[in-house]
């Protein structure tokens, strides 16, 4: 079955353990996590975070369990964005693994 | 002024007006508790870290205030870890805080060094590792306000060595950390709420835990009143109404009366107060209240639609408990339900409750025990049969005075909670009632009980079994009674008394026993044995819905010898 993806985009503050937060709670609830995407923004303060993931009936909820992490300072569900910048990644790694 | 990381530590949490903490020192906390001699913190010095995180979370769950526990690095912070995880699952205000090896050390496997912080993630609603002593005076009062507001929950800060010791140049303490203001629910979902229970034929109270950690038991035993609604309540929601009160229906769920289920199952509307659906209480999902629309309020908007989904029909109510339950009394107008309560009075004479004739029954001990009681008392209990029957049985007049583990089910909780509980209650009885097999999960807190001589009346309920597991293997696992069973029994008494704790043995019902226990200054342990072989009845057998609970045994099983 095809699942469609959307993204979420995430401003989260900058430091050692917001990564693994993140992760955590995609695993430990059991939410499918294709993608990361993760640079500083801000002079390094903060981090924005694109996570490719599946939009299905949990994306609700995946929404409101990410907007209850401190660290987390924004979250939006991003239709607007094609994913193209996954795809692009997608050709960077083929292609440099060949 | 200048100060160390450790003392301004001890001086932040006295300003968040901490008088107590539990725990127990060790190499990577020694700074903290150098710090400590110089304060006006009294410290409990527990047997075993778990024991301190269950003394914080009495104190917690008593009061709804945040306390405190202290760790060392490595072992102390892993012994921590399950009390943390209760806190967690029961949303419990407790600052774990944990020494850790020094931060240029972190990452080498150092003696006694684990990701304190990795581990924690998640079983904290948040943690932090403190990386320079002046984040200090930003993380702790920040703790404060996590562990308190919207949902509470327990919170961890892991605290190197080096920034215990290091000194520190600040101006001024900050403001202690607080509960961040109640969020209001949005006018609009309130006003359509009010019409649901104005509509409504056949509504029912769904009381959680949210309810009494909102402190809006008041609140809600004036809106069913006014609405004349029947109430049940969960595990967590015991007290929230008085047993007593004739609008409250007892617990629903795998072990609630058959009852209460089937009231449940007719209901047309459910009122969700700070519940959040949980398994033990619905049973199978989607035969729980099947007809019924639902408003589900809650301060934790992930709860809304977690379980059960929210369609047309249905108000999802977000914000504060207390604040929706002030704001639906100004709403929904007053009724009179003669015709559901006349339907409800037929259901309970269909399924009448037939009590244990048996003294020594633990149904029956518990209601001689709540009986005996002070009304004011405190109840904790550990977990298994004999926390099921406390349920049932238990006379729970007031909120925060039924301590229980709910969510995780820990063994092991009664006696530190009762500790705690102890501490910050100190006017009042506190009663524990523990089983044999989850008493000596944290035994060694008898040594701390002696010790602080707190009014604390321990009750075992000794069936030489881990009972709930040897009933589940009776009913659903064709009596293989595999690891449920003690070879050996304790004394228990003796164990006590070794501990400097007075206790007696209860073998064949004695009131005078009981009531003695009761009235005695200071820490007891009665051991009353109990049959090794009683179910606790009603049960919903796992997966099945609530309306099919057993109330016996079956006695036809196939291929069962006798
Ligand atoms: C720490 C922990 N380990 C295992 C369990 C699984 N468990 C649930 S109830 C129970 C038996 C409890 O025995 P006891 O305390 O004697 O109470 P009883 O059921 O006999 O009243 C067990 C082992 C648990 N809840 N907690």
């Amino acid at each position: 079955m095809y699942i469609p993806n959307t993204i979420i985009e995430l401003l989260v503050d900058n430091h050692a353990g917001v990564m693994s937060h993140i992760t955590g709670l995609f695993s430990r609830r059991g939410f499918n996590l294709e993608a990361i995407l993760c640079a500083p923004v801000n002079g390094g303060e903060t981090s924005r975070m694109y996570l490719l993931v599946n939009r299905d009936g949990r994306l609700e909820q995946i929404v409101r369990q990410l907007e209850k992490l401190r660290d987390v300072r924004s979250v939006t569900v991003r239709d607007d964005y094609d994913h193209t910048v996954f795809a692009r990644i997608e050709d960077l790694i083929t292609s440099g693994a060949g | 002024m200048k100060l160390t990381g450790a003392e301004l530590i001890v001086q932040l949490l006295e300003r968040q007006g901490i008088r107590t903490v539990a725990g127990i020192p060790g190499g990577a906390n020694l700074p903290l508790y150098h710090a400590l001699a110089e304060s006006g913190l009294r410290h409990i010095l527990v047997r075993h870290e778990q024991g301190g995180g269950f003394i914080a979370q009495g104190m917690a769950r008593a009061t709804g205030r945040a306390a405190v526990c202290f760790a060392t690095s490595g072992p102390g912070a892993t012994n921590l870890l399950t009390a943390i995880a209760d806190a967690k699952l029961d949303s419990i205000p407790v600052i774990g805080i944990t020494g850790q090896v020094p931060a240029s050390l972190i990452g080498t496997d150092a003696f006694q060094e684990v990701d304190t912080y990795g581990l924690t993630i998640p079983i904290t609603k948040h943690n932090y590792l403190v990386k320079d002593a002046a984040e200090l005076v930003q993380v702790i009062p920040e703790a404060f306000r996590v562990a308190l507001s919207g949902r509470p929950g327990p919170v961890v800060i892991d605290v190197p060595k080096d920034v215990q010791k290091a000194a520190v140049e600040i101006d001024a303490l900050p403001e202690p950390g607080a509960a961040d203001p109640a969020p209001r629910p949005d006018p609009a979902s309130l006003r359509r709420a009010a019409e649901m229970i104005s509509a409504a034929k056949r509504p029912v109270v769904y009381a959680g835990g949210g309810v009494i950690s909102a402190d809006a038991s008041g609140l809600l035993r004036e809106l069913v009143a006014r609405c004349d609604l029947p109430v049940t309540a969960t595990l967590m929601a015991l007290g929230a109404l008085p047993a007593d009160d004739p609008r409250f229906l007892g617990m629903l769920g795998m072990h609630g009366s058959m009852a209460t289920n089937a009231i449940v199952d007719k209901a047309d509307l459910l009122i969700v107060c700070g519940a959040r659906f949980d398994d033990r209480a619905t049973g199978k999902v989607e035969a729980f209240a099947p007809n019924a629309a639902v408003i589900h309020i809650d301060v934790d908007s992930a709860e809304l639609g977690k379980i059960r989904s929210l369609g047309e029909r249905d108000a999802a109510v977000s914000g504060d408990v207390g604040v929706a339950l002030t704001a639906l009394l100004a709403l929904a107008p007053a009724a009179k339900r003669t015709q559901w309560w006349k339907e409800i009075d037929a259901v309970k004479a269909a399924h009448p409750e037939t009590p244990p004739e048996d003294p020594m029954h633990p149904w029956s001990l518990i209601r001689s025990i709540g009986a005996m009681a002070p009304l004011d008392a405190i109840v904790t209990t550990d977990v298994g049969q004999h926390q099921m029957w406390a349920a049932q049985a238990y006379p729970v007049r007031y909120p925060r005075s039924f301590l229980t583990s709910g969510g995780l089910g820990t063994m092991g909780f009664g006696l530190p909670a009762a500790i705690g509980a102890a501490l910050a209650r100190p006017e009042c009885t506190v009663i524990a009632l523990v089983g044999d097999g989850s008493l000596l999960m944290n035994v060694q807190e008898l040594a701390t009980l002696a010790e602080i001589g707190l009014n604390i009346k321990v009750f075992v309920f000794d069936n030489g079994q881990l009972g709930l597991v040897r009933q589940q293997q009776e009913l659903f696992y064709q009596e293989r009674y595999v690891a449920s069973r003690f070879e050996r029994r304790p004394d228990l008494a003796a164990i006590a008394r070794g501990f400097g704790i007075e206790a007696c043995p209860l073998a064949s019902f004695d009131a005078a026993v009981v009531e003695q226990a009761l009235l005695t200054d200071g820490p007891v342990l009665v051991n009353m044995a109990v049959s090794e072989t009683e179910n606790v009845f009603p049960m919903v057998p796992p997966g099945a819905a609530n309306v099919q609970a057993i109330i016996r045994a079956p006695k036809d099983r196939a291929g069962r010898r006798s």
